[in-house]
């Protein structure tokens, strides 16, 4: 359990002097036991007691982080079971697949399609961030090259190692260096040389059980051994089975503490179906309910883009609404004759409002306004979107000099705000919108600009 | 929790429906809509289309054609035509309004005047027509959809509401409003999961009540379903739009969702075989 405030202070020196930055003792204390500040900031507490708080706060899923630098991946951190009770800290990592028994061809065309299929949204940057590399038939040879290859090509891949010959994965992973791979493919035959492989490259490695129980006998061995970062596979291949050993796995480390368990897990939908679309549904069902890593046979934009979304939505904190960038947006290459909107900044409003616009092809001016992320109404009611506010902003946001018309559209829910927005904007005419977007697409191919 | 079937029984498998509109849908892109184009001005040649070809177990007759912002069809005559596909078929079917709380009020009436005694779902009771269209469907037996913006209390209040009118909720199925894949999925997502522990793990009766979600709507408005093949990195159309839908009818079903409407015969296959694939 994570230790309260209180006992927190307890173990602090109780000088107030501030150098962790917050001004008292119980103050840090407090953001300590919120998870908002790193025990480590206190330059006076003890080993001993650091690790005391270090333990009792660690998630129940265990925090494990590959690669190096800016393109480095973390998976695990867990701490509840369900998105709402609190958020879902680390999105599930989609690896693409090459093996040591496939054409150069293939191979290449997989590291060309990891690396160009990127996607810009609410400024996150949603790709494929794994690549895994097999070693299909032991050929220690075959598997090096490889490797070596992917890791010329893809210098910004994370890697996966797949092989179940300790020799072959040690050397792999010396050719890794300080990209830290995930060594997979630790199981009850070849456990102990794994591990000892692991400790010597310093890397993560992945657990495979033939089935849960199984993996549990694994993974304490692991443990036992002195091994602390882990990836964790059931060895389940059907659907069923793997969805299952997924929200067992889950609970028992979130709820029972259940250690062997506590680890982050690896999915393979690519050994699952051979129809990349049944695969992409396996693929989008482990996402939501508890895989880690999702490895796939190959990449193709039309599958990987809908899988991505699902990544980016269902890992979004649920407490933090995604937000788009206050400014002028263009849709459908407006002129100085085209209709200017407005509305707030939260992201799904952004959407389907920019969506239904850019539906009806009516060249058109958005103007979005930083709400904080709140809607329309709430945004207005919070004081957000006030008639003042918006009138500073539109100044700032340079709209005077792109159109020769003045006439604003305002969202329908906000009627009430047009006197005082005629008084703040003088020389500006404004229009009701509709209120829903539903209805912007009739309202639009409508609209002509106020006489 | 759905799919959960190591520790609980799930005695039906969530059931899709497919989306019949009611006028030709001038506004869908090409690769839906070819695989109904001989069909799409004929609602009731379009529903035998989905039972027969498409192997639909359900249909959703959705009246677009009604809404007073769009052709703003008569409600006799919609309610006639609709009757007519409803008496053609012999598979669930729920009639869906155009949103118009007055509207559908009086066009659902005209249509339950037409049936006889076959039953439908009608759809959406929102909290400005319940009372009228509660009373209907109650006299007549129809099952409902009782549909509230996105939010757990707000789906609670209205079966309350629907309650008191004396309507047994064993005839109401939740409309929790849906956001597509990329368009607010993740808040249906977690809206749903509430309501779900809500009932299972607080037993709380209001929502004892199965989930409904109208998808193939929202999926099918989203851009990334129009762009074509090839633009932005985002490959073929026509697969890509298929997984919005299949990935947005995952999720749903994850989460909850026990009966889902939906537009493509690929992405209906692809959720089925899901199903089939957690339930094997
Ligand atoms: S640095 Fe340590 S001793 Fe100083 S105020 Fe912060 S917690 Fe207290």
């Amino acid at each position: 359990m994570a230790l309260t405030g209180i006992q927190i202070l307890k173990m602090l020196p109780k000088k107030n002097c501030g150098e962790c930055k917050i001004p008292t003792c119980l103050a840090f204390a407090m953001k300590v036991a919120a998870g908002q500040s790193e025990i480590d900031e206190c330059p006076y507490v003890s080993d001993e007691a650091k690790e005391t708080i270090g333990e009792a706060s660690a998630p129940p899923i265990r925090t494990v982080k590959l690669g190096a630098g800016d393109s480095s991946f973390t998976s695990g951190g867990e701490t509840c079971l369900y998105r709402h009770e609190k958020r879902f800290e680390n999105q599930t990592g989609l690896a693409v697949r090459v093996t040591t028994a496939m054409a150069a061809s293939d191979v290449d065309g997989r590291i060309e399609r990891f690396k160009t299929l990127q996607y810009d949204r609410v400024g996150v940057n949603m790709k494929a961030e794994l690549i895994a590399i097999q070693d299909s038939d032991g050929d220690g040879g075959k598997f090096s090259a490889l490797v070596d290859k992917v890791l010329a090509d893809a210098p910004e891949a994370n890697i996966i190692l797949m092989s179940e010959d300790a020799g072959n994965m040690a050397a792999a992973a010396k050719a890794c260096g300080d990209r830290k791979p995930l060594m997979f493919g630790a199981t009850e035959a070849n456990l102990d040389d794994m591990v000892a492989a692991a400790k010597d490259a310093d890397c993560p490695l992945g657990l495979k059980g033939s089935n849960l129980d199984n993996l549990v006998g694994i993974s304490e061995k692991a443990v036992a051994a002195g091994l602390k970062d882990m990836v964790i596979d059931t060895g389940a291949r059907t659907l069923r089975g793997l969805f299952e050993d997924n929200v067992v796995a889950r609970r028992a480390a979130v709820k029972s503490k259940f250690k062997p368990l506590g680890f982050p897990t690896i999915a393979f939908p690519c050994e699952m179906s051979d129809d990349p679309m049944m695969e992409a549904m396996i693929a989008s069902v482990v996402m939501a309910k508890y895989a880690g890593i999702v490895v796939l046979d190959d990449l193709q934009g039309e599958i990987l883009f809908p899988l991505l979304l699902e990544q980016l939505n269902i890992f979004t904190d649920p407490q933090r609404p995604m937000v788009v960038e206050e400014d002028i947006y263009t849709i459908n290459g407006p002129d100085e004759n085209s209709p200017v909107l407005i509305t707030c900044n939260f992201s799904l409003t952004y959407f389907i409002v920019s969506g239904e616009i850019e539906g009806c092809n009516v060249p058109s001016w958005l103007l979005i306004k930083d709400t904080e992320g709140l809607s329309v109404l709430t945004a207005w009611a919070a004081g957000k979107f006030g008639a003042d506010l918006i009138a500073v902003f539109m100044k700032k946001a340079g709209i005077e000099d792109k159109v020769k018309h003045r006439e604003l559209i305002i969202p329908g829910y906000l009627a009430s705000m047009k006197g005082e927005l005629e008084e703040e904007l003088p020389g500006w005419t404004i229009t009701i919108g509709p209120r829903e977007a539903g209805h912007l697409p009739a309202f639009l191919k409508e609209w002509k600009p106020a006489a | 929790m759905p799919f959960q079937i190591f520790e609980g029984k799930m005695d039906r498998k969530p059931l899709i429906a497919m989306d019949v509109v009611d006028v030709n849908p001038e506004e869908w892109p090409e690769p839906l809509k070819r695989h109904f184009s001989d069909v799409l001005d004929n609602p009731l040649a379009w529903a035998k289309k989905c039972i027969n070809e498409y192997q639909a177990e359900a249909i959703c007759l959705s009246l677009v054609s009604t809404d007073p912002n769009g052709l703003n069809r008569d409600s006799s005559e919609a309610a006639k035509m609709a009757a007519e596909v409803i008496n053609g078929i012999d598979v669930p079917t729920i009639v869906w309004g155009c949103g118009n709380p007055d509207k559908d009020t009086d066009t659902l009436r005209e249509l339950t005047s037409l049936i006889g005694t076959k039953k439908v779902c009608l759809a959406p009771l929102e909290d400005a027509n319940y009372r009228s269209l509660g009373a209907t469907a109650m006299a007549f037996q129809h099952p409902m959809v009782a549909a509230s913006p996105i939010d757990v209390n707000l789906a609670k209040q209205l079966n309350i509401l629907m309650e008191n009118l004396g309507v047994n909720l064993n005839t109401v199925m939740i409309d929790p409003s849906v956001g597509a894949l990329g368009y607010g999925i993740e808040y249906t997502y977690s809206v749903m999961e509430r309501i779900r522990m809500a009932a299972l793990s607080q037993s709380d009766e209001k929502l004892q009540v199965p989930i409904i979600c109208n998808l193939g709507r929202e999926v099918w408005k989203a851009k990334e379903c129009r762009m074509a093949s090839g633009e932005d990195n985002m490959g073929d159309q026509e697969t890509r739009a298929i997984m919005m839908e299949a990935i947005t009818a995952s999720c749903m079903m994850i989460a909850g969702g026990e009966l889902l409407i939906m537009r493509h015969p690929k992405a209906v296959n692809l959720a089925k075989a899901m199903v089939d694939g957690l339930m094997a």
